[in-house]
């Protein structure tokens, strides 16, 4: 159950070399091999769920779409290979994807879903709930999603958290429901938590505080995100970081609480704070390495990409302290489209269990995202890159990127820490606010000013 | 298209005519404009849910704001600055092609050199200009090695500046074409004649020349308003995202689902667009000027 993986976690900074043996058990045994032969393995009659044979399955086609970050075509490569059949993903941004599931849902098979995006698919009725019997490893699932706690540490709700958007009452309901029930509307598949960039040798101190972005030492050098529905829960944790206000829910904003962060951050620009504002990856990397910026919201990645240019970045860990601070989690999962059923719908199934097997989760380890069940990822990386990537300890060699490219020295630490160092201080996660609609009014306010 | 009482070979084929762009038409404008104008009657639930029904709440709502008067003042502002830039620019590469440029051969060749660059596509074009004017680009680079200035100057880019720089550098091309089409036109001999006659050549300039390019102009002018007044994605990446402008913001309004008042920006801009074309139009008569 749930406190099996809670025990691999508690139990791990002591150290890594307890893993292999512990894991090496049957049933480790049983989903590796189910892992492998895919469709064909014998777990799957166990647990009574049908049986493809490759025959008919050669010809099935899913379409997996969402962003670039989380649908990712090396990973989608592997699936058809080890499952058999074609798997196809396409790369659209936040907004047009949402807009894709919800006006053809249909060109859709597994939509890319955050939190709040399940929300809204569920409500629309464009999304099917999922079975949770038929997720193989959803016992193994951490806490954080299917109960909102881990390691005795309850996971905050400012903005829309994974377990909020976790489960609906009947695979149909239109409406997320609270508590643990038998349909999921989404299954989580990579997260991570965000916080701020900098570079170490121009800021000239350790940054764990977000109101240094706000700071006037960096005027004109600090950038932050432009995508109004998040951007504005970076610039709420700088200003509540800076004392000027305490929210109700950063994830929620009244319209005056709007207002004071859409009109602080109008003086602001005034002032001529902000070098730019950033929307894609790419943006992030290119302000950072050029020298634009020196201090700016980030992503972990990203930081990653402007170390590998071998300019100094760091990737601020901005622990809670006093009721303030914390990253901003944000959790990708996969939606069950509604018009999927008979062997689509099963091939569909298989294809979240594969994306649970560890395969993926290793994968998206190596840029620095975590999996939802690190159990079965750690098959799948070595005891170094599990060391360094989950542990927080220092690199016992040098650390690759997905594609073998070295990345990080050996003896470097991860920015941030261990895993539950860095989940444990997530204090809001991505949403869309019921006040979405004003909000989007007066970031374009900020953007015109 | 007059309905004819008698239908006769002629109106069949007038009909013929017309066939392929109603084609292409009908389908790709006049049926997407449709769905967008009833949708900007509609009202919404705030999650992407559309309810069928006839409300001008959201016209009364984009009208109302004072961010629509400053997204179309910022727009209005890109558009004026480009239109002029392009304007003289795209005006002195025709003059000196048709007039300057003896060999017309050699003026074709010239010609066609000048749509090289825009064989590429428009977003290299753009990106381009990044490592040239940054904090650390060449040109602060070389501000810098020089001792001209102490500090990178930073309002080269990611500035209103780098966005005019970036609309001119993509759009003089369509200011040069028509220009020198209507340019290439004018008579060689009415010129000679006002030489004889004792004209000064900023007389010729005024009295010839630019008369008899204003369908040029004007129809240069529209494809560069036009373009600008619709684009959002230059503003977003020249300006840093410290810029916005008319289609930018209801670009964003349906990334949050708001198809109406999305919808209903989109209706007031086109209004806007067709109000500004029909003004040039009426200043300046293309089909007679085309037709001379």
């Amino acid at each position: 159950m749930s406190d099996e993986a809670k025990g691999t976690f508690t139990s791990d900074p002591a150290g890594t070399e307890a893993g292999p043996a512990k894991k090496l058990s049957r049933r480790t045994l049983l989903k590796g091999a189910a892992a492998v032969a895919g469709a064909a393995a014998g777990s799957d009659a166990i647990r009574g769920f049908p049986t493809i044979w490759a025959q008919e399955i050669k010809d099935i086609e899913l379409r997996h779409v969402g962003v670039s970050y989380s649908v990712v075509k090396a990973i989608g490569d592997q699936a058809a290979k080890d499952l058999g059949f074609k798997v196809t993903m396409q790369n659209l941004d936040t907004s047009a994807a949402i807009n894709r599931f919800i006006s053809q849902p249909n060109t859709v098979d597994i939509a890319d879903l955050e939190g709040w995006q399940a929300k809204l698919a569920a409500k629309r009725g464009v999304i099917q709930g999922i079975e949770v019997k038929k997720i193989k490893e959803f016992d193994n699932i951490l806490p954080i999603f299917t109960k909102g706690e881990i390691d005795g540490h309850k996971i905050p709700r400012q903005g829309i958290s994974p377990y909020e958007a976790m489960y609906i009452s009947r695979p149909d309901a239109t409406d997320l429901h609270e508590g643990v029930t038998e349909w999921a509307t989404f299954l989580p598949q990579v997260y991570n938590a965000d916080s701020i960039g900098y570079r170490p040798d121009l800021v000239g101190h350790e940054v764990t505080e977000w109101k240094d972005l706000i700071d006037p030492k960096f005027k004109g050098k600090a950038a932050i995100l432009d995508v109004p529905a998040i951007g504005i829960m970076d610039a709420a944790l700088c200003f509540e970081s800076a004392g000027l206000i305490k929210y109700g829910n950063k994830g929620n904003m009244t319209k005056e609480e709007i207002d004071f962060t859409c009109n602080k951050l109008i003086e602001l620009k005034k002032q001529g704070q902000f070098r730019a504002t950033w929307t894609t990856f790419d943006q992030s990397v290119q302000l950072m390495a050029a020298g634009e910026v020196v201090i700016q919201s980030m992503w972990s990645p990203a930081v990653a990409a402007v170390r590998v240019k071998e300019i100094p970045c760091v990737y601020a860990p901005v622990n809670v302290k006093n009721g303030k601070e914390g990253y901003r989690g944000w959790c990708n999962g996969m939606g069950l489209m509604k018009h999927l059923s008979g062997k689509k719908l099963d091939a569909a199934y298989e294809y979240l269990n594969w994306y649970l097997s560890g395969w993926q989760g290793g994968f998206v380890a190596r840029y620095g995202y975590y999996s939802p069940v690190p159990s079965t990822a750690k098959k799948f990386l070595t005891p170094a890159e599990w060391a360094f990537w989950y542990v927080g300890l220092p690199a016992p060699e040098v650390v690759n990127d997905p594609y073998g490219v070295p990345m990080e020295k050996a003896g470097t630490k991860r920015d941030g820490g261990s895993f539950l160092d860095r989940v444990k201080n997530i204090s809001c996660w991505n949403t869309l606010m019921d006040e979405a609609a004003y909000m989007n009014k007066r970031w374009n306010d900020f953007k015109v000013a | 298209m007059q309905p004819n009482p008698n239908p006769s070979r002629a109106n069949l084929a007038g009909w013929l005519y017309v066939s392929p762009l109603v084609l292409v038409l009908v389908p790709f404008f006049v049926a997407p404009i449709l769905v967008v104008l009833a949708a900007s009657f509609f009202a919404t639930d705030g999650f992407g849910g559309l309810t069928p029904g006839f409300t001008f709440s959201n016209y009364i709502e984009v009208l109302n704001a004072a961010l629509t008067f400053k997204l179309y003042l910022a727009t209005m502002k890109f558009t004026m600055l480009t239109w002029v830039f392009t304007l003289i620019i795209g005006f002195c590469v025709a003059y000196f092609l048709v007039f300057h440029v003896r060999n017309q051969l050699l003026a074709i060749g010239l010609f066609l050199l000048c749509t090289v660059p825009f064989w590429t596509s428009n977003i290299i074009r753009m990106i381009s200009w990044i490592p040239l004017l940054g904090k650390e680009g060449l040109i602060n680079q070389a501000l810098l090695a020089t001792g001209i200035i102490r500090q990178p100057l930073e309002v080269l880019l990611f500035s209103d500046l780098a966005v005019v720089i970036a609309y001119v550098h993509q759009l003089t091309i369509f200011m040069i074409v028509p220009i020198f089409n209507s340019m290439a036109r004018i008579d060689k001999k009415l010129i000679e004649a006002a030489i004889d006659t004792g004209a000064s050549r900023l007389d010729i300039m005024r009295l010839i020349v630019v008369p008899m390019s204003k369908s040029g102009i004007a129809l240069g002018t529209i494809f560069v308003v036009s373009i600008v007044m619709g684009d959002f994605f230059v503003v977003k990446v020249m300006s840093g995202g410290g810029s916005a402008s008319v289609v930018s913001a209801f670009y964003e309004d349906v990334g949050v689902l708001q198809y109406p008042t999305a919808a209903a920006s989109a209706v007031l801009l086109t209004l806007v667009l067709v109000a500004i074309v029909s003004l040039i139009l009426r200043t300046v008569d293309i089909r007679q000027e085309i037709t001379r």
